[in-house]
């Protein structure tokens, strides 16, 4: 593709989302806009490289998706008279900005409704929002396709039929539902940490509609700092041979330092607008943040570290939260006190990580066999590949 | 405005028993949701239930069985008819409704509309 068609191409992917989002509140229908502004971007695709971009992008494929609307209600002919009547009345150059303006967000909400399965919302964001195609979401998520179109078709008949609101919520609801939409967006960039890296990049670009769309909101700032913060490691969290490579061991100079740099200004900004009550994402970009900004793994400010994961204790209590804290004390006082934290904690006899981390604080501490066991029980615990290439090499290194 | 039918669903009940006649919490239900009510009902205990069958088609054997009876702790005890702005509210009327609140479940379903 030429350089005029890549540029083309990002644009219409950018107002894609925004000229489907005016649609569904016009049309009411997921299927009917979906279909409308594929057509319309498929048309824009064909012609602008040819004819150049029109003044006005949006307008244009929002013009054309109203056409193929009403072209599609009465190829369909079914309920055409109320949707040709929606269709008809409906003239974009006449919309309410601000109107207009709260369709993302009204999709974005829609989407990551808790009456939606957690499942269902991560196939409908990455479908709808991030704009892939049904193909792309299953095997972002390794699902077979026919599977995933059942699911989405099924989560787009529940929201028309069942009548889950196409709105933004209310003042009062808007931190819940906020904190659901930044649980769905966190877990498709966890989906691609591991690896199928499209699908944490497509997280990060949703995180930055989100911020754009709501600049002000410390889970949204904080959210976007963490994943930039996770992600401007990609390059040095692993070898040649996708082999994982530890924080400690990692080549620094590989970080994306942009990144970096972003993800901290957000980190400031998601921190300086939650003073009174911490952020659980805002916290934990803090973490992140203390790892990028230590020149090597022996100058981490570790006392930071503790002290963060003291505030997201208050926020968010779980054994995970205390595992992290524990490895983090050990950095900072010694094995010893990290592995008597370590082993206080109840309730993760199940988790890799648990058994991980103590095998690697009995090993600094000389402990072999008890190390060895531990490496087993992790490796047991169904700690997932390659970490567990890795744990399987540090055993064998035991001897 | 759509129209939801709220199933209800209970330890099996027998509501004609003057033991359990309908509690206060329906009571207060009834009126504090009468805005959006259009109808509803509770149901005799499944020892009361008669399944029918037909074999062979339209006009063919009718069969009849007893029950069925709860064999789990959850029946179907009763149904609200309500009619909502969206889901949203639909499930905020049915967080009212005791059963929802006391250790049983509601199931919302909209209506389909022919037209």
């Amino acid at each position: 593709m030429t350089d005029a068609g890549d540029a083309v191409a990002r644009l219409v992917r950018d107002e894609r989302a925004r000229v489907l989002a005016t649609l569904i509140r016009v049309t009411g229908s997921v299927d009917l806009a979906e279909d409308a502004t594929q057509d319309a971007v498929v048309r824009a695709l064909e012609t602008w490289p040819r004819d150049g971009v029109p003044d006005n992008p949006r307008a244009w494929l929002l013009v054309t998706a109203k056409r193929q609307a009403i072209d599609h209600i009465r190829r369909e002919g079914r309920r055409a008279d109320k949707e040709t009547a929606a269709m008809g009345l409906f003239d974009p150059a006449d919309e309410p900005a601000e109107v207009v303006r709260d369709d993302l967000l009204r999709l974005v909400f829609t989407c990551c409704h808790p009456f939606l399965s957690l499942d269902a919302q991560v196939a409908l964001a990455l479908r709808t929002l991030a704009g892939m195609s049904t193909a792309e979401v299953a095997r972002g998520l390794l699902v077979p396709e026919a599977t995933m179109a059942k699911r989405l078709t099924r989560a787009k008949q529940k929201i028309t039929r069942a009548g889950i609101p196409y709105r933004v919520p209310a003042a009062e609801e808007l931190p819940d539902r906020l904190d659901g939409v930044a649980g769905t967006v966190y877990l498709i960039f966890n989906e691609g940490y591991g690896g199928r890296t499209e699908l944490a990049a497509e997280a990060v670009r949703l995180g930055r509609v989100l911020a754009e769309l709501m600049p002000d909101e410390p889970t949204v700032l904080g959210l976007l700092a963490l994943m930039l913060l996770q992600e401007s490691r990609r390059a040095a969290r692993t070898d040649a041979d996708s082999t994982p490579v530890l924080l400690a061991d990692q080549d620094r100079s590989l970080w994306d330092f942009a990144a970096i740099k972003e993800g901290v200004e957000l980190v400031g900004a998601a921190l300086r607008r939650s003073a009174d009550t911490p952020n659980r994402y805002a916290v934990q970009a803090a973490v992140a943040a203390c790892h990028a900004l230590a020149p090597s793994y022996d100058e981490t400010n570790w006392d930071a570290v503790v002290s963060w994961y003291d505030v997201l204790l208050t926020v968010q209590d779980t054994p995970v939260v205390h595992l992290n804290r524990a490895v983090a004390v050990g950095e900072r006082d010694g094995a010893a006190a990290g592995l008597a934290l370590v082993d206080g904690i109840d309730g993760l006899d199940e988790y890799p990580w648990w058994h991980a981390s103590r095998a690697e604080l009995l090993n600094r501490l000389g402990d072999k066999d008890s190390a060895r066991t531990a490496y087993e029980r992790a490796l047991a615990a169904g700690m997932t590949e390659p970490t567990a290439g890795h744990l399987r090499r540090r055993l064998g290194d035991l001897g | 405005m759509t129209n939801y039918l709220a199933l209800i669903y209970t330890e099996d009940m027998d509501w004609s028993d003057p033991q359990t006649t309908m509690s206060d919490g329906y009571v207060e239900f009834n009126k504090a949701a009468a805005a959006v009510l259009r109808g509803g009902n509770a149901l005799h205990s499944t020892s009361t239930a008669t399944t029918v069958r037909v074999v062979g088609g339209q006009g063919g054997d009718v069969l009849t069985s007893d029950g069925p009876y709860a064999e789990t702790k959850e029946a179907l005890t009763g149904y609200y008819l309500l009619e909502c702005a969206d889901l949203e509210e639909a499930v905020k009327i049915a967080a009212q409704i005791p059963a929802a609140w006391s250790g049983g479940t509601v199931e919302i379903r909209p209506i389909v509309e022919f037209s």
